[in-house]
């Protein structure tokens, strides 16, 4: 199915978000969307899917116009879609998630899901996506709840699927799945928009490229063009992929954690008797397959997670067992895995958001005071530097694009004078250009003389930036390595293969 | 200054829809409730003008005993704005306390116990009031302190007990309000509290000194409580707007989680916020005694802490709101007296209209398709939780 967008408006106050845009998918094409963050590609793709209406602008399908008004509207046609943010309810099984808003019903009015059920099961074997029905969602890693919305716009016959920035919240593993099936669904003449700001990805999967800045198609690209070239078109000016790099000079101990255990509530060791050191001067990443104690271990340096044995010292001062406050202000930035769950205050302005920790402290407030200017000349000056794309700063976080949400993040964290940077998955949603400002923002925190510790799942990300790697195998650390280890030597590492050492 | 209006503009249009059809359809019942009306059933013509009649007729008594009454003016035309000096000594301990649900929306909480802090609040004024004799002004001073004391305690209860154990705001205040309402019961039959020579359950008039100077001469019962009311709400409001607590209340009952991962202290919040929050539905009690009941009964606390809840709602969590949405309840409560008088229409078409105002504030889309609007803010900032929260 061939879906046309011609010249698609959409405003929010003052803003363009999307100027005239026009994009044709042809029948059984992967057609990729690139641009930088806040370029209005979640907006594009909600107008085709109903969530939100355009100014001005037309949308056909197979040639023959068509209105959509709203989510089902666009299911009826054929377009089905999986979000940015997974719209799935926690406490329903996969099955009754699934058939939410198409209940089928048995006579006496209870839920018919035993055709949902087989049918999901269909679709789970068909790709390989083991998923069961019967699963309640909130118990499930995020690659399946992912699948299970793909399943979902299956079900529904979707021809078309959009996918808005699916391989973000995805583990490496995850990610090589996802494409092997939209290559498969292609094969099967579905039409799929690919969001993704992974160029790689785009490379591997798409057949065409538009590329969007501020509102506008500004062009587009075939997948054999480079890594640069596609980078430098999205932000319009050269953009540097490889990072350039000091050797670190690591003074005293930052973060010393010493035999650290992490349990959770029933007792089962999350985090198993770890050891690990931060010094000034240098990043030590993380890494590890999704799942295996890193995000108990950096909850744990925040006081965050209750059950705790053994010591973390920030600057040689034992904080673990104090209050959350406590690493905060002893000097801990930390940057949260879920800018959604626990990052953000969506409700809340881009300005209260920037000193959502540091609200009582100088010069934002002072006892029982605050100063509502200050926050907002302060917020004035992160916007600018972070590049966070806004009206105002007294809009709500919730108006923000994804990666720009992100990036107020963090403009919270990396602006206040800290020792240790925690930071977990720092770039998930942002664009290449932002990537690249982050980057270079750690390593300047680095040569500052303050500590690093990294969490990431992207290898590209780690072999950037850090001076030493932490291997996190089941809860353990398995093994530390110079970062000059080889890509393959710690894909092994992180399956929990350890080499002996000659 | 345009988009100051047109933000209040956009705040305040569902609540005044909702309201113009909450009268309209109050009208029709008041129309097709009465007798008179019923008995013109056979011919439609005179049914429609005799309903319509009356229905006018029902809400200018409705007018007449909140507002203004012009059959009060043959001695001073002053007289005549008796009403709404009543409805205005009726808002005042309302005001106060559904602000006390409004700061408990704010951070997430659902205060259904304002009743009992209410009764804690008159409790503790009108005991000071009466038991001891100190100067003017000061002895005012210590009976609302010592209500404040009191009600804070009950209020804070509450949220020590969902912070140490998690036990749910909602059946825990429930319950807090049968013991403050059983205490109260008690308590009137002690020798200290009851009246002497009193067998109902009354107790002694507040001192002269610790009542609530009048506004308006001694023939309005208008008093002091109502700036009370007006000074606190202002109050609550720059506390949510420009204090460090009121940020940490906010972002608690924003997202519980990242006020948490932001070093704040939840069990602080949650406390503090009903200490607070039980304390100024307490000052609502204690300014009904020591402003216009002066004396301490069975039912001082009428249904004031009820009320308040729908007044909370009404007013979408804002300090503004609330104070405009108890002042019309008020209004509604001390017209509909009148209107039970002057007519035939009972005072329950009160509560009818009262409850369609709320039933049509938590129904945005029935108001957004009779008016056939497209985008009514329906967002608010009431973020208590449901019973996994
Ligand atoms: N409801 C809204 N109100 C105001 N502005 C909005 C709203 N929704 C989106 N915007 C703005 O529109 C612009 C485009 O946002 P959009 O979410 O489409 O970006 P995006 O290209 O998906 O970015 P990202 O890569 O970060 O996800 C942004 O500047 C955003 O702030
Ligand atoms: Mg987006």
């Amino acid at each position: 199915m061939s879906v046309e967008l011609r010249a698609i408006t959409k405003t929010f106050g003052a803003l363009v978000a999307n100027d005239a845009i026009s994009l044709r998918v042809e029948d059984g094409e992967i057609h990729a969307i690139l641009g930088e963050n806040g370029a209005g590609k979640s907006t594009l793709m909600n107008i085709l899917y109903g969530l939100l209406q355009p100014d001005s602008g037309e949308i056909s399908v197979d040639n023959k116009s068509v209105t959509i008004n709203a989510p089902s509207d666009a299911l009826a046609v054929g377009i089905g879609m999986v979000h940015q943010h997974f719209m799935l309810i926690p406490v329903f099984t996969v099955a009754e998630n699934i058939v939410l808003g198409h209940e089928k019903t048995k006579s006496l009015g209870t839920l018919d899901l035993s055709q949902a059920r087989a049918e999901i099961a269909r679709i789970s074997k068909e790709f390989n996506f083991d998923v069961d029905p019967d699963a309640v969602v909130e118990t499930l890693p995020v690659g399946i709840q992912q699948r299970v919305e793909v399943i979902r716009a299956l079900m529904y016959n979707a021809k078309v699927l959009i996918l808005d920035e699916p391989t973000a919240v995805l583990t490496p593993q995850e990610t090589d799945e996802l494409l092997t099936v939209m290559k498969r669904l292609k094969s099967q003449g579905t039409s799929i928009i690919f969001i993704t700001h992974k160029l790689r990805e785009v490379q591997a999967v798409a057949d065409r490229i538009t590329i969007i800045r501020r509102g506008k198609v500004v062009g587009t690209a075939l997948p054999s063009a480079t890594q640069e070239e596609l980078a430098t078109q999205m932000v319009g000016r050269p953009v540097v992929l490889a990072l350039n790099k000091k050797h670190p000079a690591p003074g005293r101990s930052l973060l010393a954690i010493k035999d650290l255990t992490v349990t959770d509530n029933r007792g089962v060791e999350l985090v198993k008797n770890i050891n690990l050191e931060v010094r000034a001067g240098e990043i030590v990443a993380v890494a590890g397959v999704q799942g295996n104690g890193q995000t108990e271990l950096a909850r744990a340096i925040l006081n965050l997670e209750p059950h705790c044995r053994g010591e973390i010292q920030i600057d040689g001062e034992n904080i673990l067992g104090r209050s959350v406050s406590d690493a905060i202000h002893s000097g801990v930035a930390f940057v949260p895995e879920s800018r959604e769950l626990d990052g953000l205050i969506s409700s809340f302005s881009i300005s209260e958001n920037l000193i959502l920790d540091v609200f009582d402290k100088e010069p934002y407030g002072k006892k029982l005071a605050m100063f509502p200017s200050v926050v907002r000349s302060e917020a004035e000056k992160r916007i600018q530097e972070f590049d966070i794309r806004t009206q105002s700063v007294t809009d709500p976080v919730s108006s923000l694009s994804g990666g720009n949400k992100q990036k107020v993040v963090l403009a919270r964290e990396l602006s206040r004078p800290v020792k240790v940077v925690v930071a977990s998955q720092p770039t998930r949603g942002l664009d290449v250009g932002s990537i690249e400002f982050v980057h270079e923002r750690m390593i300047a925190e680095r040569d500052a003389g303050r500590g690093v510790l990294l969490f990431s799942t992207e290898l590209d990300e780690v072999f950037a930036l850090a001076d030493r790697i932490a291997v996190m195998y089941k809860g353990e650390i398995i093994d530390i390595v110079p970062a000059t280890i080889s890509r393959s030597d710690l894909g092994l590492l992180m399956a929990g293969v350890k080499q002996v050492k000659a | 200054m345009k988009n100051r209006f047109a933000h209040f503009w956009r705040s305040v249009k569902l609540p005044l829809l909702a309201f113009t059809l909450a009268i309209l359809s109050g009208g029709l019942l008041i129309a097709f409730s009465d007798p008179k009306v019923i008995a013109l059933w056979k011919s439609p013509g005179k049914l429609l003008s005799e309903g319509f009649l009356v229905a006018i007729k029902a809400y200018e008594a409705l007018f007449q005993g909140s507002i203004f009454d012009m059959n009060l003016t043959h001695k001073r035309f002053i007289n005549g704005f008796y009403p709404l000096s009543e409805t205005f000594t009726v808002a005042a301990p309302l005001i106060l306390t559904a602000l006390s649900v409004t700061l408990a929306f704010r951070a997430g909480l659902f205060n259904i116990g304002a009743q009992g802090q209410f009764i804690f609040g008159a409790i503790g004024a009108s005991y000071v009031g009466f038991h001891f004799s100190l100067p003017p002004v000061i002895h005012i001073l210590a009976a609302i302190a010592f209500a404040l004391v009191l009600s804070g305690l009950w209020g804070g209860l509450v949220g020590l007990l969902k912070a140490r154990t998690g036990a749910h705001e909602v059946i825990v205040t429930i319950m807090l309000n049968y013991v403050a309402s059983y205490f109260l019961l008690w308590l009137l039959s002690t020798t200290t509290f009851l009246r002497k020579g009193r067998q109902d359950p009354i107790a002694p008039e507040v001192q002269e000194n610790a009542q609530l100077p009048r506004l308006a001469g001694d023939s309005f019962r208008v008093n002091f409580a109502i700036i009370i009311a007006l000074l606190v709400a202002w109050g609550i409001a720059v506390l949510l707007k420009r204090t460090t607590w009121g940020f940490q209340f906010r972002a608690v009952g924003a997202n519980t989680l990242a006020a948490k991962t932001a070093g704040m202290s939840v069990p602080f919040v949650m406390t503090s916020v009903m200490v607070i929050c039980g304390a100024l539905a307490g000052l609502g009690g204690a300014v009904q005694i020591l402003g216009s009941e002066h004396a301490l009964t069975a039912g001082a606390a009428g249904s004031f802490g009820f009320d308040a809840i729908t007044v909370a709602l009404l007013g979408r969590a804002q300090p503004v709101g609330t104070v405009l949405a108890a002042i019309l309840f008020a209004a509604l409560r001390a017209g509909g007296l009148t209107m039970q008088a002057n007519t035939t229409t009972p005072i329950d078409i009160v509560l009818v209209i009262q409850a369609l105002v709320v039933l049509f504030i938590a129904a945005p889309t029935l108001v957004r398709a009779v008016f056939r609007l497209k985008n009514v803010k329906t967002t608010s900032d009431m973020t208590a939780k449901g019973w996994n929260g």
